[in-house]
């Protein structure tokens, strides 16, 4: 038996596995404690199943609480030492605006201001040669100050320590040996990548969560022994692997994101379980809507992300890290996206979202900005009477009001038009984010799986298919609860990233295979301490660009000693992978191998149930609702069905809705929808051409 | 309600679900161009555009990356190509190109390719696009030359492919007058791909939406957002605002003067009075001048509406023909960024009579690119010498109610390149690179600092200098008794003064130190936020 625990902004999820059947339980996150909330969850889900804590054999954690530390500037005191006469690396960042137009823009600044920046003398040059030694002796006065300001916590990043960590090392050991409680990141640990900026904005992050996360993890750990639990506590991250307490301690900045990274592990799995190569994963909760490529059931990984974009998720106006993560794009497309019109008179949702307080016009809670919720009641998506299992009361009247005074009166259009709009709207912004990301990652949309969960998927998901070009949609049970689910699927690993830059026909194969070597031993060792299993999965990528390039694209390598014989192979995969992105190879052009990265991950033994029916029957709906259909703006009488009453080999022809306790599923009208063998909903277009 | 309006209603709601569309086809149309080209400025700094364009060569939607100086002069591009290949004579898969300044985007290291899209045989619009080559021969990026010619290869309006045949003939003319031949072949493969993947995208919408053409929807864009920007408009009185503003220019200060008069539904800009042209690089071709100003324009009037033919179509903006801001054939252009980039803070002067509230301060304005050649031990493909630009900025002017930006670019749009990255591709080795503290000027909102910079050669070679920065001797001025921004600065450390544009040599050993300029103040510094004073100390910032 296994939990799982999502801690999200307004809920904490908990997940309990035994054997195929899951459990499930929401509490409110109690943010200051959050350990408060998860403790009291965890024994009333084992109450309610009357289960003892000795039966967990592990426990499966992701949180936001180190985005939120992050967003919230609510992390520890910190301070970061960096190569004299370059102190503002982090503030100077692109020397770029995010948006054009704007003259207002206010950039994203640095978790450590000004005045906790210091220098010292030290120099690495490009090659990795040391030119200018560190002197201790100046050491002595930076303890003074560091104990006199009381830091919590220090960043070290000096310029090309990718390519020898030997000067921020010496300085870290220094800083130990004199400041024994101060916590210490230095940037070759963090991330030993080329680029000043993104590797100490992420040792800087990493500083600066620290504390509050080692705190917080050593303190969930201790009450979970005291209440009986002796079983593993692991680490979601954001790369999708799972890691221990004391990893997750040390490198906390690789927490940020665990939660999305859970909802794309659980439609990997689904994508496995149910043998689908071409999928995307889709989900959209309150605020946001995440959108994941799955190729060959395995999920793009992609070493950069951005953390608190300040313009509503604009591109660049974030803090930028480089960490392992799972490929996605994040948008701000949610239940409670606000709805609005500009100067053009176009309607525009989001990314702006009414959140959980005031929430919608519809919770009737003093919320008078329109959402796509209140438009998905209005158009009769959303059932009034059953939104939560009946548990929150909806107002389809202010809804309403709020449309009709914020939209329709403004451009002149009926109240029912305009909700319609909106909903389109916000579907056609999530379609073109997910186009977009598509092929930004060198694939198409058109002849892939949309995997939905997160509490407003299925209301939206019909509609997205169709922008799509998209056949095939799945709906998981539990959709509602998706990432916590998919932190039960995910595998014990780690990943290695490092940055070596060579010519592929000057390839130094003695220094890439110690290279290898040595990252290897990192990854073992830290995995070793998380399982007893010996066997695990290898994986080796180079990223590599033709030289003179900017962007690297990712090439699978072999896992194995490298030789003479492997250039070839590896710049075939390299053409292989460049032409399938950008159409044609260029002859005459050198390549280059920048950055090099080694994954080890440990796959327990899967369980599904899901097994091809032979034959599916129609079946007959619960009732007939008043519903808004798109393509004719008309009112039409759809059927409605309870999920709760449908079985394994059900099979409903063309639009209808679908009710369940935290979710509404809507089809359109050309989708005919079957009920799987695991009770997952899949719904196939009806002119599959 | 009848149903006819019903029926307005829906296509106007899919109108603007397909303008939708065409924004995020022209993004990842650029996106393409990024991530594939050589060029450090294209794929660092993102020096590029991309737009759709109907059949009659009117832009409908622009990708908002890169640079404004593309914006008016791509748009305008191709109408010249559509001139001089008419439309019945384009097949699909032909390609155009062409460098020309007055043509193109106003120097040659700028390709502009265009390429026709076709659905169902018949061609539905055309897609263009524009990036910065690092080499094109000549004296290579900076303003000694005296005339066109001396700035390298002139390429005029012609086929690049043929029914997707590529033009080998020409693309080994193009490799043979550059110093960078794999790199700029690589560069002319990233321009035609990029509008590959937005014909691509293009024909998939039409058939998705189930449209033979893009009349109606052109119609539809080009009207609401002409009219979003005249609605605008009327906000600001009526009048006309003048402004002058002295920079340092290569042989002679230089003036620039603007005549600005707002009517009902239009803005006219009119630089007459402004300096006669340069005998050197520095020239601005028209296209290039409408550019930047109609960028300043669009910053304080029309943010948030999209940049294409109908938002641009309100703005008249004119100079003297032989004047630095409409010079002719053959006028050298190469360096006509950093007039241009002037441009806005000129119409702000002009609209701080207007609408005072909503202008900022003048800022460091021209980009302070630090373009070095000279020998190396780690050029790609075997190269020994190198050509490296560092893309490099001072402060922006006070923002109303705002400081200004540190070392941040405006107006143009590109990013600075790492000092990591500047030390892997170049032998250089920076031994500086930070604010400079006090250099904004003071205000109520002080100005953006500007940087001090100190790089040497890192393997003890003589490198050249080819300079072309401003500011130095005029700096940006405040507004509303703000004080202005430190001037910029250009030396060998300890040793002499540099020139601000022209080819200079540095010595090995030499340390070339550079104080990019700060932005102006605005308002009276004695008004300053008393904790915001207390913050800059604390900081060392001031």
């Amino acid at each position: 038996m296994r939990l799982a625990i999502d801690i999200g902004g307004t809920f904490t999820d908990i997940v309990l596995e035994h054997k195929t059947d899951l459990y499930t339980k929401k509490v409110l996150t109690s943010s200051s404690q959050p350990e408060v909330a998860v403790i009291q969850g965890i024994i009333e889900l084992l109450q309610e199943n009357k289960i003892n804590s000795s039966d967990i054999k592990m426990i499966i954690h992701g949180t936001t609480l180190a985005t939120n530390a992050v967003i919230e500037r609510k992390g520890a005191k910190t301070c970061f030492i960096t190569t004299e006469g370059f102190r503002d690396v982090l503030d100077i960042g692109y020397e770029s605006r995010f948006d054009q137009y704007d003259i207002l823009i206010e950039k994203t600044m640095s978790l450590v201001p000004r005045k906790y920046r210091y220098v010292i003398e030290e120099r690495t040059d490009i090659n990795g040669n040391i030119i200018k030694p560190i002197n201790t002796k100046k050491f002595q006065s930076l303890v003074d100050i560091i104990k006199n300001e009381k830091f919590e916590s220090i960043g070290i990043g000096f310029l090309h320590s990718y390519g020898n960590p030997k000067n921020e090392n010496d300085l870290k050991e220094f800083l130990l040996k004199y400041l024994p409680d101060v916590e210490v990141s230095i940037s070759s640990d963090v991330c030993p990548e080329i680029r000043e900026y993104e590797r100490f904005t992420t040792t800087v992050v990493n500083s600066y969560i620290k504390p509050l996360i080692s705190s917080y993890l050593k303190k969930l750990d201790t009450e979970l022994r005291q209440k009986g639990f002796n079983c593993p506590l692991l680490l979601m991250t954001s790369g999708g692997t799972l890691t221990n307490v004391i990893n997750a301690c040390n490198n906390p900045v690789r927490l940020v994101e665990s939660g999305p990274a859970g909802g794309a592990i659980l439609a990997t799995s689904i994508a496995e379980d149910l043998k689908l190569d071409k999928v995307i994963s889709f989900d959209m909760g309150g605020t946001t809507a995440k959108i994941t490529i799955i190729e060959n059931q395995k999920a793009i990984k992609a070493r950069e992300f951005e953390v608190d974009r300040k313009a509503r998720f604009k591109k660049g106006s974030g803090l930028p890290l480089r960490i392992p993560v799972i490929e996605m794009v994040e948008i701000g497309a949610g239940g409670g996206s606000i709805a609005r019109v500009n100067k053009l008179d176009q309607i525009i949702t989001g990314p702006d979202s009414a959140g959980s307080n005031p929430g919608p016009a519809c919770y009737s809670n003093g919320g008078d900005n329109p959402t796509i919720t209140d438009a998905d009641l209005v158009i009769g998506k959303i059932d009034a009477d059953k939104f939560a299992g009946g548990k929150i009361d909806l107002s389809k009247e202010f809804a309403k009001n709020a449309i009709t005074k914020n939209i329709s009166d403004k451009l002149n259009i009926k109240t029912e038009t305009a909700a319609l709009a909106i909903s389109e709207i916000v579907d056609e912004t999530m379609s073109n984010a997910a186009r977009v990301h598509t092929v930004e990652q060198g694939h198409e949309t058109s002849n892939r799986t949309l995997i939905g969960f997160g509490g407003a998927a299925p209301l939206h998901i019909s509609r997205v298919a169709e922008k799509l070009r998209v056949k095939k949609i799945i709906i998981p049970t539990n959709a509602s609860v998706g990432s916590a689910v998919g932190f039960l699927k995910a595998p014990v690993g780690y990943e290695v990233v490092k940055s070596l830059r060579m010519l592929l026909n000057k390839f130094n194969f003695e220094k890439i295979n110690n290279l290898l070597t040595s990252m290897k031993d990192e990854a073992e060792k830290i995995i070793q301490n998380e399982s007893e299993k010996t066997e695990y999965i290898e994986e080796r990528f180079a990223f590599m660009r033709y030289a003179g390039q900017g962007h690297e694209i990712k090439v699978p390598i072999d896992n194995e000693v490298l030789s003479t014989k492997d250039t070839n192979k590896i710049k075939e995969s390299f053409e292989t992978n460049y032409e399938k992105l950008y159409s044609r190879i260029l002859p005459n052009a050198d390549i280059e191998i920048l950055t090099w990265s080694l994954s080890l991950s440990i796959i327990d033994e899967k369980h599904t149930k899901y097994i091809e029916l032979d034959a599916y029957k129609n079946i007959k709906e619960n009732s007939l609702i008043d519903f808004y259909d798109y393509a004719s703006g008309e009112k039409i009488k759809t059927p409605n069905y309870e999920r709760k009453n449908l079985k394994p080999g059900d099979f409903i022809h063309g639009q209808c809705v679908i009710t369940e306790d935290q979710t509404t599923i809507v089809v359109s009208n050309n989708f005919n929808t079957k009920v799987l063998s695991n009770n997952f909903l899949q719904m196939e277009h009806i002119n599959n051409e | 309600m009848n149903e006819n309006n019903l029926i307005d209603d829906k296509n106007n709601i899919q109108n603007q679900v397909m303008w939708n569309r065409l924004l995020s086809v022209v993004e990842e149309q650029g996106q393409t161009l990024v991530r594939t080209a050589f060029s450090p400025i294209v794929r660092e700094c993102g020096d590029i555009s991309a737009g759709v364009f109907d059949l009659e060569g009117r832009m409908i939607a622009q990708a908002v990356t890169g640079t404004p100086g593309h914006v008016n002069s791509m748009a305008e591009s191709v109408k010249h190509f559509i001139n001089h290949f008419p439309l019945n004579t384009m097949f699909e898969g032909d390609i155009f190109i062409t460098n020309d300044p007055w043509m193109g985007t106003g120097h040659l290291n700028d390709f502009v390719l265009t390429t026709p899209c076709f659905k169902d045989n018949k061609i539905v619009g055309l897609f263009s696009c524009t990036s910065h080559l690092t080499d094109i021969g000549g004296l290579g990026v900076g303003p000694d030359a005296t005339d066109i010619h001396m700035e390298g290869l002139y390429i005029p309006m012609l086929k690049l492919a043929d029914k997707g045949v590529m033009n080998k003939t020409l693309l080994k003319l193009i490799g043979q007058n550059t110093r960078q031949p794999v790199e700029t072949e690589g560069d002319v493969y990233s321009l035609a791909a990029c509008n590959d993947i937005g014909c691509k995208r293009l024909v998939e919408m039409m058939k998705e939406f189930k449209i033979d053409d893009l009349k109606k929807l052109s119609d539809f864009i080009y009207d609401k957002s002409l009219s979003a920007v005249e609605s605008e408009i009327k906000k600001i009185p009526n009048g006309v605002y003048k402004n002058s503003m002295m920079i340092d220019g290569f042989e002679k200060d230089i003036k620039l003067e603007a005549k600005l008069k707002v009517s009902d539904n239009f803005i006219s800009v009119d630089y007459t009075g402004t300096s006669d042209k340069s005998k050197f690089g520095i020239n601005v071709p028209l296209s290039y001048t409408k550019a930047y100003t109609c960028f300043g324009l669009s910053c304080l009037v029309s943010a948030e509406i999209p940049n294409n033919a109908g938002s641009l179509k309100p703005f008249e903006i004119d100079a003297p023909i032989g004047s630095i801001l409409n010079a002719p054939y053959p006028a050298a252009v190469c360096a006509r960024h950093i007039i241009g980039q002037m441009l806005p803070d000129v119409v702000f002067g002009c609209l701080e009579k207007a609408i005072p509230e909503k202008v900022p301060a003048e800022g460091a304005s021209c980009l302070w690119n630090i373009t070095f050649r000279g020998k190396t031990d780690r050029g790609p493909n075997n190269n020994s010498l190198f050509a490296v630009t560092a893309v490099v900025n001072g402060g922006t002017g006070a923002r109303p109610n705002k400081d200004g930006l540190s070392a941040t670019a405006y107006p143009s749009g590109v990013r600075g390149t790492p000092v990591e990255i500047n030390e892997a591709v170049a032998p250089l080795l920076f031994l500086k690179k930070e604010y400079n503290p006090g250099s904004g000027g003071k205000g109520k909102f002080n100005g953006g600092l500007g940087q001090v910079i100190e790089i040497k050669s890192a393997i003890d070679e003589d490198m050249d200098l080819l300079a072309s920065f401003d500011r130095i001797k005029f700096p940006a001025r405040g507004r509303s008794h703000g004080e202005s921004g430190n001037a910029g600065q250009v030396s060998i450390k300890n040793k002499r003064k540099l020139n601000g544009k022209g080819t200079q040599l540095i010595k090995a050993g030499e340390i070339l130190q550079i104080f990019t300029p700060g932005g102006g103040g605005l308002g009276d510094y004695s008004d300053r936020d008393k904790e915001l004073i207390e913050t800059d100390i604390e900081n060392e910032l001031i």
